[in-house]
C-alpha cells in the first residue's frame, strides 16, 4: 500500500535513499536509531553534527521555498523523504522544532529581516530551537500564559516559567509566548518573542519522566533579555501567530512514524509467538485488531496526503487522536502479552527494555501536542461545527 | 492505487443522495418495513431501470456498464445512509458476484442481462440454521442422478430468499467434509420442492428467509463453477459482499453521526446547546474518527477488489470487522445523545441501531473476521 508517485517523485525517493544509506552506513553509522522518541536526550552532540551534514547536503527543511533555503518539495515528497529517513534508521532530528514549527511561522508571519536572520541557521543546523508555550498554569488553556515581557529601551525583559519544553537543554533559541498587555482580554495581550537561551537570565531544569529519561525541561526566565525587533507577527498578536503555527502541521511525518509503528507491531507479534500467547483466542483478537488499526492508519494517511482542494480535511483532523490511541493501546498489548516477564527490566538502576520504553512513553502521546481531550474539542468544533466551549 | 474518490464517483454519490432522500425517505422506509416483501417494487424499478444501478458492475458484454467495484462504493454508502430497503445487496453483491466469479459463459449470458435491468433478483444461499460462517456450516447435500442433481437440506438466513427469482445454493456431496465437496447450484425460486419462508427479524429493513430443499431436482447445467470447488468461490463472493456491506455500514454510521450532531446543536439544556458540553462533543468526535477510519478500511478493500489481489481476504475481513464496530458504536451513541426521544419507535434512531446489529452479524461477526486476519498474519 504505497503513495502513487510520478517518475520524478520516484527519482527523488531513490536519491534520498541513496544519500541516507551512504551516510548512515558510513560516517554516521553509530547514530542509527539514536535519540528517538523516549530517548531524545542522548547523543546530542553527534546528532547536531548529523543535522549539519544533512543541511550541507540539502536535506533539511526540504518543504520550505527554494529562495528561503528549502527545496520547495511537495507534501508528498516530504512524506516520502520522511519515510526513507525512518527506513534508514535515521537518528532523532534535533532540528525538527525549528524546521516544522518556527520556520513555517517565520515564513508566514515574520519580517524579511527576521527571515534573513533566523531561517539560514535552521537549514544549516547551526541553531537549535525549542518551544516556550506551556506553563504550570497554562496547559490546555494555553491563552492563560503568565510569563511577562516588558519593553525596556531596546530590549524585552522576560520574567516567568515555561514547562514541558522539549530539548531546552541543548537549544540555542526559544520562541516564547509572553504576556505583553495585562489589561487586554487574555487572547489579545500575548506576544510571540524569540529569546536566546544562552544568557544569565535563563535557567533550564530537566524533568525526569516516568521512563527515567529527561527529554522535557522547565525553563525559568529571570530578567532574560530579547531584542526589541524579535517579536513575530506584531506586539500583542502572539495568539494568532501561535494558532497559525498549529495549522502548518501537514502530516509529512505520518508515513515515517507509521514505519516505526510497523516495526513495533512486528516485535509485538514476535513476542506473542515466543510466549505462546498467539494461541490464546483473546490475544489473537487483540493482535488482529492492532494490525487492522495500523493498516487503517496508513490508508488514513495516504488519503490525507492525496487530499486536494481547500475543503476541510477530516482525515487530518483525526490523525493525532487516532495514532496516539493506537500507539498507547499497542504498548499495553505488548506488556499484556509478556505476562509476568513485563516487569523485569534490563538492569539496575533503571535500565528499561526498548519495548518498556515505548510502552511508558506512549502515555505521553495522548497528552503532548494537544491532549486527546483538546483534540476532541477541535474535531467537534472544526470538523462537526458543534458550539464552542465556554472560554 | 489512488487514495481518493474520483470526481465521477463524487458525482455518483451526490446523485444517489438526491434520489434516495425522496425514494428512501424515512416514511418510505417505514412503509417497506411493514411489508412481507420488504421493499417497494416501484423504487426497485426506478433504481434499476432509470438509474441503472443494477447494471453498474455488470460487464458491458452482459448488458451492464462495466464499472469498477470502487464505483459501487459511494452508492453503497448512500444506500446505507438512507437505510434503503431493497434487494440490491442480495442481487448484486451476492448473486451477481457469484455468477461473475463462478458462472460459465452460458450461465452469465442467461442471467446477467436480466440482473442488469432489474428484471431478475438473485441471492446466495450459503448459511444454515447452525449459523456457522465456515465450510463446515454447509450441511445441505446434493447427489448425482441421471437427470442432474438432487438437493436436500435447509438453508437459512438467506437474504431476500423468499422473493429472489434466482437462488445460488451451496451444498455438499454426501460424506464430504469441510471445504471439500462443496458445490454451487443455480436454483430458480419457483423450482419444485423449494419451500421458502420469510423469517421475521428484529431489523425490519432487510429480509431474510429460510429455504427448504425437498428433493429438488436441478439439471446438469445448474452447477456453477467446478464441482467440489464451491467453497472457494463462495468465500470469494462473500468477501466481495463484505466489502460492499462495509461501505454501506460507513454511510449508515455517518448518518447516525449527522443526526446526533444536528440534534446536539439545537437541543438546549442548562441554557446551552448540549453539543457545547464536552460529554456530548467528545462522543461525536470519537464517532467522526471511527467513521473516517472505517471509510479508509472499506475504501481500500473496494479499490483492491477491482485488482484481484491476493490481499483481498484480509482487506475484506479488516473492513467488515472495523466497519461493523463503527456502525454499531455510532448507532448506539446516537440513541444516547438523543436521550428519551431516541428510545421511541417514532424516532429513526432505533432503525439504524437495529440495522447496525443485523449488519454486524451478517456475513460474519467482527470476532470471526479478526480471527481470519490473525490467521493471515501468520498467528
Amino acid at each position: 500500500m504505497e503513495l502513487q508517485l510520478t517518475k520524478e517523485e520516484e527519482a527523488f525517493r531513490q536519491e534520498a535513499r541513496a544519500w541516507l544509506q551512504e551516510q548512515l552506513e558510513g560516517p554516521f553509522k553509530d547514530l542509527q536509531g539514536r535519540g528517538a522518541s523516549g530517548d531524545q536526550d542522548t547523543y546530542v552532540e553527534e546528532r547536531i553534527a548529523w543535522g549539519k551534514a544533512m543541511g550541507a547536503a540539502g536535506w533539511n527543511c526540504i518543504g520550505w521555498p527554494k529562495e528561503l533555503g528549502g527545496r520547495g518539495c511537495t507534501i508528498k515528497e516530504e512524506a516520502v523523504f520522511n519515510e526513507e529517513y525512518v527506513r534508514a534508521n535515521g537518528p532523532g532530528n534535533v532540528g525538527h522544532i525549528g524546521e516544522t514549527l518556527l520556520g513555517p511561522t517565520l515564513i508566514h508571519f515574520g519580517t524579511p529581516e527576521q527571515q534573513k536572520r533566523f531561517l539560514p541557521p535552521i537549514v544549516s543546523c547551526d541553531e537549535i530551537w525549542c518551544q516556550g508555550y506551556s506553563e504550570p498554569g497554562a496547559g490546555s488553556d494555553l491563552a492563560n500564559v503568565q510569563t511577562r515581557a516588558t519593553l525596556v529601551g531596546d530590549e524585552w525583559i522576560i520574567e516567568g516559567q515555561k514547562i514541558w519544553t522539549s530539548g531546552a537543554q541543548y537549544s540555542n533559541w526559544c520562541f516564547v509566548l509572553c504576556r505583553t498587555d495585562s489589561e487586554a482580554p487574555k487572547h489579545r495581550g500575548i506576544s510571540y518573542i524569540l529569546v536566546p537561551m544562552q544568557q544569565d537570565g535563563v535557567e533550564v531544569r530537566p524533568i525526569k519522566q516516568m521512563s527515567g529519561s529527561a527529554e522535557f525541561a522547565e525553563v525559568f526566565f529571570d530578567g532574560a533579555k530579547a531584542h526589541k525587533d524579535h517579536v513575530v507577527g506584531g506586539i500583542n498578536n502572539g495568539w494568532k501567530v501561535a494558532m497559525g503555527t498549529l495549522a502548518f502541521e501537514r502530516g509529512a511525518s505520518t508515513l515515517g512514524q507509521q514505519y516505526l509503528f510497523q516495526k513495533e507491531f512486528e516485535q509485538v507479534v514476535a513476542v506473542a509467538k515466543r510466549t505462546g500467547a498467539a494461541n490464546d483466542p483473546i490475544f489473537r483478537q487483540r493482535i488482529a485488531d492492532a494490525g487492522i488499526g495500523l493498516k487503517i492508519m496508513r490508508v488514513n494517511a495516504l488519503r490525507m496526503l492525496e487530499h486536494e482542494g481547500a475543503d476541510l480535511n477530516r482525515e487530518a483532523l483525526i490523525s493525532k487522536l487516532y495514532w496516539s490511541n493506537w500507539h498507547r493501546d499497542l504498548g499495553k498489548l505488548a506488556m499484556d502479552l509478556l505476562g509476568p516477564e513485563a516487569e523485569l527490566i534490563e538492569g539496575a538502576p533503571y535500565e528499561l527494555t526498548a519495548m518498556q520504553k515505548w510502552y511508558l512513553f506512549a502515555r505521553a502521546d495522548t497528552i503532548y501536542a494537544g491532549s486527546n481531550q483538546i483534540q476532541r474539542n477541535i474535531i467537534g468544533e472544526r470538523g462537526l461545527g458543534l458550539p464552542k466551549e465556554p472560554r | 492505487m489512488e487514495f481518493a474518490f474520483s470526481q465521477d464517483q463524487d458525482e455518483l454519490r451526490r446523485a444517489a443522495r438526491r434520489f434516495l432522500e425522496v425514494a428512501s425517505s424515512e416514511e418510505r422506509v417505514r412503509a417497506a418495513m411493514e411489508t412481507e416483501q420488504g421493499y417497494d417494487s416501484a423504487t426497485w424499478q426506478q433504481l434499476s431501470e432509470e438509474l441503472a444501478w443494477t447494471a453498474l458492475t455488470i460487464p458491458e458484454e452482459f448488458g451492464g456498464l462495466g464499472m469498477s467495484y470502487l464505483d459501487l462504493h459511494p452508492l453503497m454508502e448512500e444506500m446505507g445512509r438512507a437505510l434503503l430497503c431493497s434487494p440490491f445487496f442480495s442481487t448484486i453483491c451476492l448473486g451477481a458476484n457469484a455468477l461473475l466469479l463462478a458462472g460459465n459463459g452460458v450461465q452469465k449470458e442467461r442471467h446477467l442481462p436480466g440482473i442488469a435491468t432489474g428484471e431478475t433478483t438473485a441471492t446466495l444461499a450459503y448459511a444454515e440454521q447452525n449459523g456457522q460462517m465456515d465450510a463446515a456450516g454447509i450441511e445441505a447435500t446434493y447427489s448425482r442422478t441421471a437427470a442432474g442433481c438432487i438437493l436436500r437440506g435447509t438453508k437459512s438466513y438467506v437474504l431476500d430468499g423468499h422473493t429472489a427469482d434466482l437462488l445460488i445454493v451451496a451444498a455438499r456431496a454426501g460424506n464430504s467434509e469441510g471445504a471439500e465437496g462443496v458445490s454451487l447450484f443455480l436454483v430458480p425460486g419457483d423450482t419444485d420442492g423449494v419451500k421458502r419462508a420469510w423469517l421475521p427479524t428484529m431489523d425490519q429493513t432487510r429480509r431474510v428467509a429460510s429455504v427448504e430443499l425437498n428433493d429438488v431436482v436441478v439439471p446438469p447445467d445448474a452447477l456453477v463453477g467446478e464441482e467440489g470447488r464451491g467453497w472457494a468461490l463462495c468465500e470469494r463472493t462473500l468477501d466481495l459482499a463484505r466489502i460492499a456491506l462495509a461501505a454501506e455500514q460507513v454511510g449508515a454510521a455517518e448518518m447516525c453521526l449527522d443526526m446526533a450532531v444536528e440534534y446536539a446543536k439545537v437541543r438546549k439544556q442548562f441554557g446551552r446547546p448540549i453539543g457545547s458540553f464536552q460529554a456530548i462533543k467528545h462522543k461525536c468526535a470519537d464517532m467522526l474518527m471511527m467513521i473516517e477510519s472505517a471509510r479508509s478500511a472499506a475504501f481500500y478493500a473496494s479499490a483492491l477488489a477491482g485488482q484481484g489481489e491476493p490481499d483481498l481476504e484480509e482487506a475484506a475481513s479488516s473492513a467488515k470487522a472495523f466497519c461493523s464496530d463503527t456502525f454499531f458504536h455510532c448507532a448506539a451513541e446516537n440513541i444516547q445523545i438523543h436521550g428519551g426521544i431516541g428510545f421511541t419507535w417514532e424516532h429513526a434512531a432505533h432503525m439504524y441501531f437495529k440495522r447496525a446489529k443485523a449488519a454486524e452479524v451478517l456475513l460474519g461477526a467482527p470476532s470471526f473476521h479478526r480471527e481470519r486476519v490473525a490467521k493471515r498474519m501468520g498467528l
